[in-house]
């Protein structure tokens, strides 16, 4: 870093000039006085060059200090990250519990369609013999006995199916919730990116006013709301824990 | 309970529309139509022809609550049931749709016998 010596072109000019005449004269000792004079000086600007920066440091770390961004960003750390990981948590059990009961069924299904394919296999070959007047009285009155049990095998077959498929329809509501809640959690991430990017910013200008126009527990209670009720993690407003709470509830409304 | 009757389900998630048209359809309620949020759903509401409304509350744009009052506010469709079926489990938002005027609230997860019964609830009180 080159030090700007503070003095000007004509004074600077005067002492080279002194120092070359001394040295000319062969007063040496003139000569280093008037050297030393101007490394005084500039070691003086040096100093303030210094003494500058070393104020701007202070008045940066100071307004960082003081920040709402920054203050808020703790609170964000402290409290919101918790929270949007058990959030995230219960997306991945809600998940986790959708695609089980979906391949509970689904693994309740496959056996009972195999059983309904090789079971009709077996009949269209013996109503072929049938048709085909290949068939004694005696193996029609068996085709008979397998038709009715077949009938009513389906039957309950049918039903298991059709339980199933409700089973696999339901499971599906996890997709709505979850979704609700990954919102949530990307609407936090991006609040955080913007804060950071403002501190970014703070640090480089460290003059740049906060600008964040709504206090931290005002936005919390516009954030928290609206959403599915997530175990573990609290918003600080009393909450039903299912259906039949619910009626307890509205019924005590007079419904 | 007419089962003909035209039924609009309003969910932002088009998940849940299609669970609850098929819970519908299952009970024999096969005219319904779709919006995906209180936006869409008013001006459907507001055509007419519409016998009774499912919504959820938490969604962009016009939230269910809202979509609520807006139908108990309006003279025409004042006497429309609407049934809630919503993530939301707060007393403090249960007690307001109460307040709104609401004539069933589900909270999901919810299972198709419980939307069977709060449909027959619903009827039952409306055709006294």
């Amino acid at each position: 870093m080159i030090t700007k010596i503070t003095m000007d072109k004509d004074s600077l000019l005067e002492k080279a000039r002194a120092i070359v005449n001394n040295l000319e004269n062969g007063n040496e000792e003139d000569a280093y006085r008037v050297l030393n004079e101007i490394t005084h000086l500039s070691e003086e600007g040096l100093f303030q060059e210094i003494g500058k920066l070393t104020r701007q440091l202070h008045d940066t770390i100071n307004a960082f200090r003081v920040d709402s961004r920054l203050v808020e960003l703790t609170s964000m750390t402290e409290t919101e990250m918790p929270d949007a990981r058990e959030r995230l948590n219960y997306v991945i059990d809600m998940t986790a519990q959708a695609a089980d009961q979906t391949l509970n069924a689904v693994e309740l299904s496959l056996p009972v369609c195999d059983r309904l394919i090789q079971q009709s296999e077996v009949l269209h070959q013996s109503w072929n013999m049938f048709i085909q007047r290949k068939m004694s009285a005696e193996q029609f009155r068996e085709l008979s006995k397998e038709l009715n049990n077949y009938f009513l095998e389906t039957d309950n077959d049918m039903k298991t199916l059709r339980s199933s498929f409700d089973e696999v329809l339901m499971a599906q509501g996890f997709q709505d919730i979850t979704g609700q809640i990954i919102k949530r959690v990307i609407h936090l991430v991006e609040d955080v990116e913007t804060k950071l990017v403002q501190l970014i910013k703070v640090s480089g200008n460290y003059a740049v006013p906060s600008d964040s126009s709504m206090p931290i527990e005002e936005k919390k209670k516009e954030d928290n709301t609206h959403g599915p009720v997530v175990p573990g993690v609290n918003d600080g407003a009393e909450v039903v824990s299912g259906q039949d709470e619910v009626d307890d509830l509205l019924s005590s409304l007079g419904f | 309970m007419n089962k003909d009757m035209k039924i609009l389900i309003v969910d932002d998630f088009s998940t849940m529309r299609r669970i609850v048209k098929n819970l519908l359809r299952d009970l024999g309620f096969n005219n319904t139509v779709e919006a995906d949020d209180g936006m869409t759903a008013l001006p459907i509401l507001k055509n007419g022809g519409i016998d009774f409304l499912v919504t959820d509350w938490n969604m962009p744009g016009m939230q269910g609550i809202d979509l609520l009052k807006a139908v108990r506010a309006d003279e025409k469709l004042a006497d429309l049931p609407v049934l809630m079926v919503t993530a939301e489990q707060k007393r403090d938002q249960i007690i307001e749709a109460a307040q709104a005027g609401v004539n069933g609230y589900i909270v999901k997860p919810f299972t198709a016998a419980t939307l069977s019964e709060k449909l027959e609830k619903i009827f039952e009180r409306i055709d006294k």
